[in-house]
């Protein structure tokens, strides 16, 4: 089974990065651009068979590891 | 006295702090390799600068897990003097050690030079020897030194005077001006509500001789010997 989460600065945070990227875009005659902001993805391979469990299983990690709470949010999806 | 110097794969500047340690201030100094269970006995423990395992994932998130870490965390417990210096600081952050984290400088640059910092608060072991607003030249040098904690964190923290080291002017002057990384409240270094444990961005590891470009760092180092002592004398 895979999982998938993705890890993005809350909106109270300012992300730099995110900010340089669309500064580039823009000068790439990307006009509309407004905004980017920049995440982690995480591609997790589980030995799990119950999609429940899983999930519930890679929040935690999500919360434990991936992201750091204070200032990331996170999604996780499981696929079947 | 003792000072025990932790290397984590990735340290640089843990032999900066073994010779400030041992050959600035002369004490007793050892380096502990991050799978080490003990630390030989320290009486002060630091966690130093550089890219604890390689920064993977975020900046102090790995180095959490090494084995010397559990030994770290008993030592705080019992109120032993920590010191995160740069990358270190960022360890006792991801350790949950020290409140708050640390998000990418806000224009993007490595930030390497010297700083003024203003001492805010006397009373850490790290501060003991400092006069209260004292300014101290020394060196930053990160990319991610951009202290970030919500909103009732960190009105937690001022109100519980935990903000140790400000950036400033060399007059000691608080401002954005001053502020080389974005860091809310002008933030370079906080302690725990215990005030043993304390995290900075800046080097006083790398500012303890004037053929350093400073040595205002020194007095760090010499606050650590100076409280255990009297400590030692009460």
């Amino acid at each position: 089974m895979k999982a998938r989460v993705y890890v993005t600065l809350k909106p109270s945070v300012f992300d730099p990065q995110g900010r340089v990227v669309a500064d580039a875009l823009v000068t790439l005659g990307y006009q509309e651009v407004q905004d980017v902001r920049q995440g982690k993805f995480f591609e997790v391979e589980l030995a799990a068979t119950d999609a429940v469990t899983a999930k519930a299983r890679v929040t935690e990690m999500a919360d434990k590891l991936l992201a750091n709470p204070v200032i990331e949010s996170y999604r996780v999806e499981v696929l079947p | 006295m003792k000072f025990a110097v932790v290397v984590f794969p990735g340290s640089n500047s843990d032999h900066d702090a073994f010779y400030a340690a041992s050959e600035v201030i002369g004490e007793d100094a050892a380096l502990v390799w991050h799978k080490d269970t003990d630390l030989q006995g320290a009486d002060v423990v630091i966690l130093p600068g550089g890219f604890a395992h390689g920064d993977y994932l975020r900046t102090g998130a790995i180095a959490r897990f090494s084995p010397i870490m559990s030994a770290v965390k008993a030592f705080a417990d019992r109120g032993g003097p920590v010191l995160g210096i740069c990358n270190g600081f960022q360890v006792l952050l991801e350790a949950g050690l020290l409140p708050g984290a640390m998000v990418r400088n806000d224009r993007i640059k490595f930030v390497s030079r010297l700083v003024p910092v203003r001492v805010e608060q006397t009373d850490t072991p790290f501060t003991a020897a400092c006069a209260s607003t004292q300014v101290l030249h020394m060196p930053v040098a990160h990319g991610e030194g951009n202290y970030y904690a919500d909103p009732d964190t960190l009105a937690e923290i001022e109100a519980h005077r935990q903000v140790v080291f400000r950036y400033s002017n060399a007059a000691g002057e608080v401002s954005p001006a001053s502020n080389p990384n974005g860091s809310l409240n002008s933030i370079a270094g906080i302690c725990n509500r215990q005030r043993n444990v304390v995290g900075l961005m800046p080097h006083p590891e790398r500012a303890t001789e004037a053929q350093l470009g400073s040595a205002d760092g020194r007095v760090i180092l010499a606050s650590a010997v100076k409280s255990l002592a009297s400590l030692a004398g009460r």
